[in-house]
């Protein structure tokens, strides 16, 4: 996550949550009869208006098919598309477009590493590493790998805090270690991993990273070149932008030399039924007709955050955390699940040994809308010993008031639940 | 009443917190798990038969308060009753989970009428209907896991 004044060729208006709120709609409405708190950003963010401007004008301007007619929409849809391309390229901090690889989310980003790159690096006996945190995209996709190839997945513990062991990351880099795959940020605990520090002990013995940038892009600006991976995915749902479309960074001469994952059109040069020859980077993984408005959504959504005053969201962020923490601790037999000291956007909670769909359902009847569950990482749950948690996640729109909302919202919780 | 405290009626509350026949059960005839796996409820029911009677079910695992209580009350309704009166026990917690009182016989619920809140929380069906789906795998020898997905 980079520093915002980086990215700013104006200097932003100061932060004012107040005002950004203006922009999302969605957020005014009344739900159950109450103002709506909704606290589940990380599972999906509410999309600011330039987003959903920019998607309904494209289809109510220049809707038409890319890369494929000579008439003047075509052209148009083209432009938009390409140029979305590029705003996801600045945002990433890539050498160039042609490294960014427009695909449904980081699920289908992780899918595609591990079919092309993942199959061509990893043999019997061979190590797929990963993290305890992972989110099931980050597993599942690895595991099937290795199944096919009969290697092995091996796993980096996380501390009570929920903070990656580094040490214990460091000794299960070996010499079978084809790859390391970690998320930039946790989704079900917050905890912001050291992603540079990771890459450069894994550079150090030659093995590739692939970051899952779901809960990490949506905080700003992402340099993939200083954090030194190999590949970095994320979902544009996630980061204030559209559902269905998402990017992935490679290195360029990881994506040249990567088979194509799916056949169809827009991925080849030519046909023959004798031979097909492929396209060039990155089209030759975007087989058929793209989700063209959804990648002119996301290159709003990357403009849309990077004209914020970051540094000042990010210290609105740390106050949100600090006070929910606080709010939720003052609810009696409330705990934290996750106090890592670099955290980001998420506040893991249980109340008592009420079950966390019970809390969820409470805080619903209150206007709160918080995820309830094993936010698909399982195995992390396992490690803290509980089947789920409830998840309050933070948004750019979130305040204060609602963290205190939440907090009266947990104690009705308690008084029901005793 | 409002519609969360028609959900968590003081029956509900009182079941979710101290369920009944919430032991594993020895030289059971029939078992059958239940298991959602989208929030990670699952339970594990013992039944044990006296030719087409049900002479004693029991029930362990965990989960929220409404698939506890609605296990631990299935377990006090189906004792004693046969397999085709359970059946059509379960029939009637299914229309009353999802059609509220109303679609219900309030004849043949009894005591499970405190399940009648259930159907205005359409996300919360499922776990009111979990421990059913895995008695009726349980009663007619499914051996698959009862899911509510």
């Amino acid at each position: 996550m980079r520093a915002a004044s980086e990215m700013q060729r104006t200097a932003p208006a100061p932060y004012d949550v107040a005002r950004l709120r203006r922009e999302f709609p969605i957020l005014e409405q009344r739900v159950r009869g109450r103002p709506l708190v909704y606290l589940d950003t990380a599972a999906t963010a509410q999309k600011p208006r330039a987003v959903v401007e920019a998607e309904t004008r494209f289809y109510l301007e220049d809707n038409a098919n890319v890369h494929r007619a000579v008439h003047l929409l075509s052209e148009r849809a083209t432009a938009a598309y390409e140029g979305a391309r590029e705003k996801v390229a600045r945002y990433l901090g890539a050498d160039s477009p042609r490294e960014v690889v427009f695909v449904r989310g980081t699920t289908e980003a992780l899918n595609l590493v591990a079919f092309t790159f993942g199959r061509q690096r990893v043999s019997a006996g061979d190590e797929i590493l990963l993290t305890e945190m992972e989110h099931h995209s980050n597993i599942v996709p690895w595991q099937m790998l290795a199944e096919e190839k009969r290697a092995r997945l091996v796993v980096a513990p996380v501390d009570d805090r929920g903070v990656l062991r580094l040490d214990e990351l460091e000794r299960r880099l070996g010499p079978r270690t084809r790859l390391l795959a970690v998320a930039h940020v946790s989704n079900a605990l917050g905890t912001v991993n050291p992603v540079a520090h990771i890459c450069e002990m894994a550079r150090a013995r030659g093995v590739p990273v692939v970051v899952d940038g779901a809960q990490g892009a949506p905080h700003g600006p992402v340099d993939v070149r200083a954090l030194g991976c190999d590949f970095y995915a994320f979902s544009g749902h996630k980061a204030y932008g559209p559902t269905g479309i998402g990017a992935l960074w490679g290195k360029r001469e990881h994506l040249e030399a990567m088979p194509p994952w799916q056949g169809g059109g827009d991925m080849i040069l030519s046909v023959t039924f004798e031979k097909t020859v492929f396209n060039e980077v990155p089209y030759k993984f975007e087989a058929g007709t793209p989700n063209i408005a959804g990648a002119v959504g996301l290159g709003a959504a990357v403009d849309w955050i990077s004209s914020l005053d970051l540094a000042g969201a990010a210290e609105h962020e740390r106050r949100l955390l600090a006070h929910g923490a606080e709010r939720i601790l003052r609810v009696p037999g409330a705990r934290l699940v996750g106090t890592a000291p670099e955290k980001a956007g998420v506040l893991s909670f249980l109340v008592g040994d009420v079950h966390p769909h019970d809390v969820g359902t409470v805080l619903d009847r209150e206007g709160i809308a918080i995820r309830t569950g094993h936010h698909c990482a399982q195995p992390l749950m396992q490690r803290f010993g509980v089947a789920a948690t409830a998840r309050a996640s933070l948004g750019l729109y979130t305040t204060l008031a609602e963290l205190d909302a939440l907090g009266e919202g947990l104690e009705k919780v308690r008084r029901m639940f005793g | 009443m409002s519609e969360l405290e028609d959900l968590y009626q003081e029956v509900i509350l009182d079941h979710g917190r101290k369920p009944r026949n919430f032991r594993r059960m020895e030289g059971a005839d029939r078992e059958a798990e239940g298991l959602n796996p989208l929030c990670g409820d699952h339970y594990r029911l013992w039944v044990k038969l006296d030719g087409e009677r049900i002479a004693d079910v029991s029930f362990e695992g965990a989960g929220c308060a409404i698939s506890k209580a609605s296990a631990s009350l299935l377990t006090g309704a189906v004792k004693g009753k046969t397999v085709a009166e359970a059946d059509r026990l379960y029939e009637a917690v299914h229309d009353l989970v999802t059609g509220g009182p109303e679609k219900a016989d309030p004849a043949a619920v009894g005591k499970l009428a405190a399940l009648s809140g259930v159907f205005q929380f359409p996300m919360r069906v499922k776990c009111a209907s979990l421990a059913w789906h895995a008695l009726r795998n349980a009663l007619h020898g499914d051996a698959r896991v009862a899911t509510t997905e």
